[in-house]
Formats: structure tokens, sequence, C-alpha cells
């Protein structure tokens, strides 16, 4: 095994699209930007491009750091670089901001170049299939006509299945890691709770707080305290924290007492500063309206009979928020289509959360099947597409 | 959870196991290790298939040889897979292993138009001079003592014999080897390995 390191200083780049973009909802998103990061060199034939869609509150910013004073890589810096997981010695990886986001592509905080103002709760509600339409565009802007790869965790992993439903020609693999076909009711809910603690605060002014010089911050910090306990385990949050009191003593007050409340407010305060609450509304939105069984009469493995590529779908078993057996839902799908499917369930107990952390076994399994992914066997199948493209 | 039997008996093993596969055949194998059985047919007889295997390290062994493989446990069952789905379900050498195992069995049967199953026959006169003897048995084909065997049920061919009549399934064939040589006088005290192609009645 080769040495594994950071990919080392990185730096964003913005695409600009002036084709419209219809979307899902009805409306048309008439031009827009997408912030993103490139990892690795785009090979001759351009057959080595893998693209990772983030999560809810990630973005394009996925490894390496944007200068060496960043105390911080990216959000996924211990998979991708020379030597790790996803080997950026043989991989050109493409990381992006999705549609709605706040991190530099267009969403509610930028300026709707109609008025001149941030469009503020006049962006559209995008959903995972509008991102991966406006995705495939990135890989058109590239000049990427198939990815060897997309990868996503959790909403990430939606839109990694996404891809495959919607252009099964210009995918060969699809990484779908703690992810679900669709959410559950319980899992809506908690999305619900969010965006009424953002909503309801007196500071979003119905999502055109950036006139007011505001944000709602007590709302999004809520939102994402809450947030934090569901994508932890009952035990995570036992070892990390137990009943363990911040000094000793407990107060008979409200105030911080326990670890457990100060990281929750650590986190919150942190998360408030930083992101943008319209996006957290549109993107636990594109969560819960994910659900291509739905035209199907919830019918998954018929949503995916067109679908031609290969997947590795990986759970982890403290996962209760996108557990295991939601994971298992896809893969019985795939396998009712007589799909290429492997299935890894990570014995883990960081909840929702492990599918970020640097475990052995579940990056062994992720290099072990992208080892794959660039075989001889793959560059057959690759042509057997390439020639479906053509006829 | 494959034993570590030699090369020369596994591929044995693996040869009547091809020989009872058609080309281009779907297979399901249960318990599938690293791999290397469902490796073995997709080069000679191409044919398409999934493992399942429950071991982290297995699973790990078998996606780098480039097979698919499921993680799960096969004692809950195999409802993650429709009826009749495949041409062939193979259980190698992890019926002896298995807690539920006539819920295994009818579970292949469910989901395979035909199932293979091999295993350690305990009747092999090596397993019953040990046990005259007055120790548990332990051979290359069981190798463990009795303290640290995964194996809870273990059966001779007879047993199998009866088990198939008592619950309506058909054996298409039974083939019983040692030392990778075809036993056909007296299997049940000469054989080493028993293997079955088997349907429903």
């Amino acid at each position: 095994m080769s040495e594994s390191t950071s990919i080392g200083i990185v730096a964003p780049k913005i695409a600009h699209f002036s084709e419209p973009l219809a979307l899902k909802s009805g409306e048309i998103l008439p031009q827009y930007d997408l912030v993103y990061e490139t990892y690795g060199t785009l090979n001759a034939d351009r057959s080595n491009a893998v693209m990772i869609c983030h999560a809810l509150s990630g973005h394009h910013h996925v490894a390496g750091k944007h200068s060496e004073e960043d105390k911080y890589p990216g959000w996924w810096d211990n998979l991708i670089g020379p030597g790790r997981p996803l080997d950026t010695n043989k991989f050109f990886v493409i990381g992006l901001n999705n549609l709605g986001g706040c991190h530099g592509s267009s969403g509610p905080a930028t300026l709707n170049p109609a008025t001149g103002k941030p469009w503020g709760a006049a962006f559209p509600v995008v959903t995972v299939e509008d991102w991966v339409n406006s995705q495939a565009r990135l890989a058109d802007y590239l000049g990427i006509s198939q990815l060897a790869a997309v990868i996503g965790g959790s909403l990430g992993g939606m839109q990694a299945l996404q891809w495959t439903l919607a252009y099964p020609e210009r995918v060969r693999h699809a990484l779908v890691i703690a992810s679900a076909p669709n959410l559950t009711a319980q899992n809506m809910a908690f999305n619900e709770v969010a965006r009424q603690a953002i909503i309801t605060d007196p500071e979003f002014y119905g999502g055109d707080y950036y006139a007011q010089g505001v944000v709602p911050r007590r709302g999004l910090r809520i939102a994402r305290m809450l947030g934090h306990i569901t994508y932890l385990s009952d035990d995570a949050m036992g070892a990390k924290f137990g009943r363990k009191l911040r000094d000793g003593n407990i107060k008979y007050g409200f105030d911080v007492e326990f670890e457990m409340e100060s990281y929750l407010r650590y986190q919150g305060d942190k998360f408030a500063g930083e992101f943008d609450a319209n996006t957290y509304l549109r993107m636990t939105r594109a969560l819960d309206y994910f659900d291509p069984a739905l035209p199907y009469g919830g019918d998954l493995s018929a949503a995916l009979a067109g679908v031609k590529a290969k997947f590795l779908v990986v759970s982890f078993t403290s996962d209760w928020r996108f557990s295991p057996a939601r994971s298992r839902e896809i893969v019985k799908a795939l396998l009712d289509n007589e799909l290429s499917v492997s299935y890894a369930e990570v014995t883990a107990a960081h909840g929702h959360d492990a599918f970020l952390m640097p475990d052995p076994h579940y990056h062994a399994i992720l290099r072990t099947y992208l080892g794959t992914v660039l075989s001889a066997a793959d560059d057959a199948s690759r042509s057997a597409a390439d020639t479906g493209v053509a006829s | 959870m494959t034993s570590p039997l030699n090369s020369a008996e596994f591929r044995q093993d693996f040869a009547i196991i091809a020989g009872w596969m058609t080309f281009g055949g779907k297979v399901l194998d249960l318990g599938c290790g690293d791999g290397s059985l469902l490796q073995f047919l997709r080069q000679s007889l191409e044919v398409r298939g999934y493992g399942v295997e429950k071991d982290d390290a297995n699973c790990l062994a078998a996606m780098g040889n480039g097979v698919n493989v499921i993680q799960m446990d096969l004692e809950a069952g195999l409802s993650g897979f429709e009826a009749r789905s495949f041409d062939v379900v193979i259980l190698s050498q992890t019926l002896q292993a298995m807690r539920n195992t006539e819920g295994i069995v009818q579970e292949m049967l469910r989901v395979g138009r035909e199932a293979i199953v091999t295993f350690p026959n305990f009747g092999y006169w090596r397993h019953r001079m040990q046990l005259i003897a007055g120790q548990m048995p332990v051979s290359e084909e069981l190798p463990y003592q009795w303290y640290d065997t995964p194996n809870v049920h273990l059966c001779t061919i007879k047993d199998f014999d009866e088990f198939c009549v008592n619950h309506h399934i058909q054996v298409l064939e039974r083939r019983v080897i040692t030392n990778g040589e075809a036993v056909h006088r007296l299997p049940n005290l000469l054989g080493s390995l028993a293997m079955y192609r088997i349907r429903r009645d």
C-alpha cells in the first residue's frame, strides 16, 4: 500500500451556466453558478472521473486545504488523496456545491440577476433530480461524457442513486453510503422540527432576512442541535459524554451543566455562524421529496429497471437515521434487476456520522471496491456502455 | 466458513459443482468465503452470481476477487431474494455451522430452482474411529476442537438422505469424495465430503 497523504493546497473554481435549468417544481432557473473543486488529473480518454455528491451541510471543498493556515481540510479528506482509498493518483475527483447551497453556488443568499438583490425566499425549492441534472451539466462543462463513479453518503447517496436512474449511460459505478431510497416518516419528522425552528425564528422574515441585516440564528442553531442528536448513536453519545458534568457540580439551573449540552450548543453556534437558514430548509426538503419508487407505486425494483451502473452499497450498524434496513431495500431492488451490486454492513458505533469517519474496515471496503473500478473488467463494461451510447 | 481442505480436493469439489451448472447460469453462493468458488465458476462457465457472507474479512476478500458479495447473516433467512430468482443456490460446507439448518435449506429451495449442499460427512470412518477412541473427531474436514468449533449441526450422509425424504426434497444427484477421489462403495463410511444436488419434490 502506497503512502497516503492529503492532496495539499486546492482552489475552488466557478462554472457559470447560462442555459436555463427546468426544475422538478416546474420553475425555471434562468442561469446559475456552480462552485467546484477537482483533485487529480483527468486521463487522456476522460474515463477516470469521480463525482462526490455532498449531504445536507456539505459542499465542494471535499479534500485538501485552501491555504496552509486552514485549521481543517475538506470534509472527506480522509477518503481522498494520493494513496487514499479514492486515490488521486488514479482518479480525477470532482466536488461541487449543490444548487441552493451557501458555499458559492447559486442559492438563496446569492444575488438574483433579475433583481440585483439576494434571492432569499424566491430561490426555488430544488430537488435531488435537479441537482443531478445540474451535476450532469458540470460534467459536460468539464468534457466528461461518462463518470467512472459517483459517490455520496446520506443525501449524497440519494444523488448517486439518482445519477444511475437519470443518466444510466453516463455512470459506471455508484457508491451509495449510509443512504436510503426515501425517508421514513420519522426521518422526515426530524426535518420538519428543524424547519419549524428556523421558520418561527422572529428573525427569519419569511426567508428575506438578508435585507434586514439579520439571520435566524436561534432557529438554525436548534435545527443543527437536533440534527446532531440524530447523527450519533445512543452508545456513541454515551461513550463521548455520558452524564459528565462540565465542572463537576449540579447547579439547579438551565445553563450548560452537562458536557453533552456544551457540545450541542457549540455545534449549534458554530453552524449558525456559517450556514444559511434558507439553504437548510431546501436541503431538508430535497431529502423529504426524494422517492424514485413513487411513480411506480412504491415498487423500487420497477423504478430501477433502466439502471446499468454497478453498485457498492454501504451501511453502518448503529446508524438509526439511515438504517441498514433502508440500504438493504436498495440492494434488493438492484438484485431484482440482476444488477452488479456488493453490500457491506459495517459494524460501527458512531451512528450516521460513521460514513465520514476513517474506520479501517470501511475504508478498506471503499479502497478495494474502487480498486476494481479502473480494472480490465471495468474497461470491458466501459466499452459496452460506450457502444450503448453510440447505438 | 469453508474448511481448509487441500487444494486437490478443493478443485474436485469445485469441478463437481461446475459440472452441475449451466453455462451463463445465475448462481447464489451462501457463505461464499473469499469468493473463490464464484470466481472459478465465472471464469469456467461465465455464471452470473452473488455471494452472501457474514464475515468482514471474507467480504473484503471476495470484493477484491471481483465477486459481488452481499454482507448478511444467513441465519436471518433470504428475505432479500425473490422466489425462484436463481438457477442454483449453493451452500458449500456451511450447513453444519448453521443454527437454523432446516430453515436455510427451505429458503435455498424457495430462491433457487435447484440447490447444491455440501458438507463434511460425520460418518466418515476416521471420525468414527476417533469417537470409538473416546474423543470428538478432529480432521482436515473438521479442523476444530469441540470447544471452539463453529459446527453445531454435524450430520452423516445417511442423516441427510433421511432429512431429504422427510422434507420432501428430491435428490437429483449425490457425489461423495475423499481426498479428491470419487467414492462409490460404502459412501457413508468411506466418504469425507458429501455433495448433493437437490430440488423441491
